[in-house]
């Protein structure tokens, strides 16, 4: 199963539309509700980042019966210190997002926590790419 | 307890889903920051809140948080009470705050039990 969504970066108020509609589509295959929320958590962080972050993105999501893969895609302005960035707690979001309940430096820690492989690419004025795998059998 | 238990002991106007007032409940969790309950929440299914955003009910709806309780005599505009009716996620209004509807949450939860 192939899912790809665009995220629109222009209304906050939309966020989380596309998790949303990956999360009921891998409760109908039939996932189980630990896999489907790890998942959802994880995608819906990502979408939310590129929103913030990037004016929105792709998400390209890949599922088997080994595994799930989420690909969240932005050609936004990049992150110049990835190490930095996955600190708990870092955050370049203003205080408009801050007060909107996001923003305060867990979204990247908690795709990596919710996740079996995480892995970020970034260029500067490029983009970031978001990689992150979840295997259907949890132990 | 039920859903429809804490409607009454925080004095609560319900908004929504009223069919659904006796699901079981057993834990909840407060915070107007949505970071912190996307990373910090486990099986939670009563999220309490002052926030009034559509991502309320979107984080809601990510963590299987079955109940969102509005603080502090707040309440959300059509459109999030809409999206929660959509997802199945009560909304409660209360008029106690944050600290005071947490106590007393987290008492009647917890009587009975060892803490």
């Amino acid at each position: 199963m192939i899912l790809k969504f665009d995220i629109p970066g222009d209304d906050f108020t939309r966020a989380g539309e596309a998790s949303s509609a990956i999360k009921n589509k891998l409760k109908q295959t039939g996932f189980s509700p630990e896999v489907v929320r790890k998942v959802s958590i994880a995608v819906y962080e990502a979408e939310i980042n590129s929103i913030i972050h990037a004016n929105g993105g792709t998400i390209t999501l890949t599922a088997d019966e080994e595994a799930i893969v989420a690909v969240i895609a932005d050609t936004g302005k990049g992150i110049p210190d990835i190490e930095a960035a996955m600190r708990e707690g870092f955050t370049t979001a203003c205080d408009n997002i801050r007060k909107l309940g996001f923003g305060a430096g867990m979204g990247l820690p908690n795709m990596r926590k919710y996740t079996d492989e995480f892995d970020i690419q970034s260029k500067v004025g490029k983009g970031t790419t978001v990689t992150m795998k979840i295997y259907n059998k949890q132990e | 307890m039920t859903i429809n238990d804490i409607s009454k002991l925080l004095n609560c106007e319900v908004l929504n889903c009223a069919d659904k007032l006796e699901s079981e409940v057993h834990t909840a969790c407060g915070s107007d920051m949505m970071s912190d309950v996307l990373a910090y929440v486990k099986d939670q299914a009563v999220l309490l809140t002052g926030l009034l955003n559509p991502q309320v009910v979107r984080t809601a709806e990510m963590m299987d948080i079955i109940c969102i309780v509005f603080v502090r005599g707040k309440s959300p505009d059509t459109a999030v009470i809409d999206l929660a009716t959509e997802k199945g996620i009560v909304i409660l209004s209360t008029k106690e705050r944050m600290f005071e509807a947490c106590g007393k949450l987290y008492t009647e939860m917890n009587k009975g039990k060892t803490l």
